[in-house]
């Protein structure tokens, strides 16, 4: 692979909203400080290894879906027939994004929605902050003995909201917004932050949830029974009880979408539980936060998603409900829909040629599930929204190269190959790790030369970061690299461990339980214990 | 430069590498669309899918469909029924004659919805190989929240209206949104949820039971 190195001119993510901290808070506060401020990964690794209960969680959670998952797609004789259109499609769609965005406004706008774009995350918020004031001008706030009701919104689960931190947007303009698929309350109620793109929650045990729920509930609402139990069954069923109060109030939603077709200004949202069809369809007011990248040229290219999506994300041969829609609909549904395009740094990733493969992601989650890093790390390690192998490209190319966390991202892999192999639109996760890895090296020799006197690497990073640069830049020094750690580990009789690795690795495989026989590389071992991904 | 203008400014800037030609000549996609995955077997694994999902499937012909309409709302002691406008007279009668409470969509506020207990519909497509139901809402499946707020759903669906897989499923529904922009909701199964320790629960927001009445003549 050519290293091509350009500095685009386009800026990058922009900064979060401002984070309200003050008495009269609506939602329960998510932990103080911001993600881009997380130590480096190296670092926050460490800390989540200590988290003895998360790491058995995770464990059991990614076994159960990569074999799930396997299943699922062993069904299909064309599975790579569909990858193969799905990358191709959305090659075809980000290759000409500008036409097919403004087909998709053209669109939207003649089935009756409002269309607003923004460049950055606090455009969007300012832009939903006062739709949803707008919509909410007339209504009364009052009190209901468990808490205020009136200005509030409820949500659909969406990355997007996420990445513009858009629930902390609205509560510093006291609106508070109500994430209602049951990982994100578990979350929310948690004061937690999500850790994985479908089951934001999969850190968390039956026992973390139940005592979350009977603790938080009462607060915010409808209190759980006193005498909930950890039954999965009861504990969704006091969610179900919670967020129906909510449900049947809620005079506006908040959206994003899994796919925004062009030729017809659909919307489509993926989902299961049911809480997306009650956002979408209860309140009268919808705002639907799309990325730019979401668009697809049209309406038949669904049959290509709606095969790869569901079974490379819930393992299943479909999710329970998926809804879409195209404008308002008279006496169904939200009387009106306004739909915010999001830029937020996809136009910077879209001008590196080789980069913007990441864009074509539809959010599935395999790559985070056959993740040997992320297992056993858990998703708050990487301190952004979006963790696991492809958040370790697209945080850093969205957000820019100069914080700890997002200089230490690409490097938070074994560089092992299962997610590529699971990708359904074939994005080559490990190539780009290693391009974003000498996009750091760059970054920093720019910086060093910028500030003469300052000695290259100078800023906390170790000393070994050149070697493991140079090494990590190709995958096939890094192959070697690793099938010595397998022999020397034989040599020394350390049967059943992996280690001693290289920086990264070193920092978290040091007596940590990797187990692999000894005759075999990291390699070698993982892709016989993952089965080889994908057919 | 507005917000719009910029953001499809930067988009261009960073395409320069994209030459000018149409899309589908710049990167050509082999995918075979709206084709049929089988042609034989298409009923019985339909049922079998479906019902992996825990949702009950009953075969019917067109006279028998009052009749197991009736039978199942009985069978899950349902008391109040919601029925969409458009739907079949035949299957209203034999509600009406029944011991439940019939309510019309007038239409029904939130808190009546959620006080009903069951609603009866008709259907759009179904996809064999998924077990997905599509909804488009017309008048014989009424409006969204009518098949999403009581806990449970009677649809009946007709042996022509199930096809093979997505595509032609896809294919299928397609005019509805191309033509009359109506909405489409997909069903597969009850509302479940796997967000505690991936522990499949069904029943999580949308009705916890489906029950599928597939009609063949
Ligand atoms: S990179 Fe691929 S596998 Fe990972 S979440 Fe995105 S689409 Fe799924």
């Amino acid at each position: 692979m050519t290293l091509v190195h350009r500095q685009s001119t386009i800026p990058v993510a922009g900064p979060p909203a401002p984070r309200y901290e003050g008495p009269n808070r609506r939602t329960p506060a998510p932990p103080a400080g911001e993600l881009v401020d997380s130590p480096g990964f190296p670092t926050a690794a460490r800390r989540e290894l200590d988290l003895p209960v998360q790491r058995g969680n995770l464990h059991q959670a990614m076994t159960t879906i990569r074999t799930k998952r396997q299943q699922c797609v062993s069904e299909l004789d064309h599975w790579e027939e569909l990858r193969l259109a799905g990358e191709a499609i959305k090659n075809r769609t980000l290759r000409h994004l500008d036409s097919y965005l403004v087909q998709l406004e053209e669109n939207l706008t003649a089935a009756g929605a409002t269309v607003h774009w923004a460049r950055d995350a606090a455009e969007a918020n300012r832009i939903i902050t006062g739709l949803v004031k707008e919509a909410l001008a007339d209504e009364e706030v009052h009190y209901d003995g468990t808490g205020v009701v009136g200005d509030e919104v409820v949500k659909v689960k969406s990355m997007v909201t996420q990445e513009i931190d858009m629930n902390e947007a609205l509560e510093a303009a006291g609106v508070a917004a109500w994430e209602t698929d049951l990982a994100e309350i578990i979350v929310q109620l948690g004061h937690d932050r999500p850790s994985h793109f479908l089951v934001p929650a999969i850190h968390r045990n039956r026992a973390e949830v139940r005592e979350i729920f009977l603790a938080e509930m009462g607060t915010y609402g409808k209190p759980a029974p006193p005498d909930l139990d950890s039954e999965p069954r009861n504990l969704a069923g006091a969610a179900r009880l919670h967020l129906r109060e909510k449900f049947l109030r809620a005079k506006v939603g908040i959206s994003g979408a899994n796919f925004a077709v062009a030729d017809t200004g659909t919307l489509v949202v993926v989902e299961s539980e049911g809480n997306g069809r009650m956002c979408l369809t209860l309140p009268q007011t919808l705002i639907s936060v799309v990325g730019v990248e979401k668009v697809l040229p049209t309406f038949d290219d669904l049959e290509v998603f709606l095969q790869l999506l569901p079974r490379s994300s819930t393992a299943e041969r479909m999710n329970p409900y998926t809804s879409m829609w195209t404008g308002p609909t008279g006496g169904d549904g939200p009387e009106k829909m306004h739909v915010v395009l999001l830029d937020n740094g996809r136009s910077r990733v879209l001008a590196d040629r080789i980069g913007r493969e990441a864009l074509r992601c539809i959010r599935c989650s395999a790559c985070l599930n056959v993740c040997p890093v992320y297992e056993k790390v858990g998703g708050h390690a990487y301190g952004s929204v979006y963790p696991g192998p492809i958040g370790s490209i697209l945080t850093p190319q969205l957000r820019g190269t100069t914080s700890a966390v997002d200089r230490s991202l690409p490097f938070a892999s074994s560089l092992c190959g299962a997610c590529f192999e699971v990708c359904p639109v074939r994005i080559p996760i490990p190539e780009l790790l290693v391009y974003m890895r000498n996009q750091v090296v760059e970054s920093k020799k720019a910086e060093a030369k910028s500030k003469p006197g300052m000695p290259f690497l100078a800023h906390g990073e170790p000393a070994a970061m050149t070697g493991a640069a140079w090494m990590m830049a190709d995958s096939r020094r890094w192959s070697a690299a690793t099938k010595g750690v397998g022999l020397s580990g034989r040599i020394l009789g350390k049967a059943d461990h992996l280690g001693p690795m290289p920086w990264p690795l070193s920092k978290w495989t040091n007596a940590r339980d990797v187990p692999i026989p000894p005759q075999e590389s990291f390699r070698s071992w993982y892709k016989r214990e993952r089965g080889g991904g994908s057919r | 430069m507005n917000a719009r203008e910029e953001i499809l400014t930067r988009i261009r800037t960073a395409l320069q590498d994209v030459p000018e030609v149409a899309p589908e000549v710049d990167v050509p996609v082999e995918w075979e669309y709206h084709r049929a995955t089988r042609t034989e077997g298409v009923l019985d694994l339909f049922v079998e899918r479906v019902e992996d999902y825990k949702a009950a499937v009953v075969r019917a012909n067109s006279g028998e469909v009052p009749g197991r309409i009736v039978e199942a709302l009985n069978a899950h002691d349902v008391h109040s029924v919601v029925l969409p406008a458009g739907l079949d007279p035949t299957w209203r009668a034999a509600l009406e004659a029944s011991e439940i409470e019939v309510r019309d969509d007038t239409p029904l506020d939130r808190a009546q919805l959620d006080t009903t207990d069951a609603v009866v519909t008709a259907a759009c497509v179904g996809a064999a190989e998924t077990g997905t139901i599509f909804l488009d809402h017309r008048p014989d499946q009424g409006r969204r929240a009518l098949t999403l707020v009581p806990d449970m759903h009677v649809c009946v669906i007709r042996a022509d209206q199930v096809v093979s897989d997505v595509p032609e499923a896809i294919t299928r529904v397609a005019p509805s949104v191309r033509e009359n922009q109506l909405p489409v909701t997909m069903i597969s199964g009850g509302s479940a949820t796997s967000d505690i320790e991936l522990s499949r629960v069904e029943g999580v927001h949308g009705p916890r039971t489906l029950h599928v009445v597939l009609v063949q003549d």
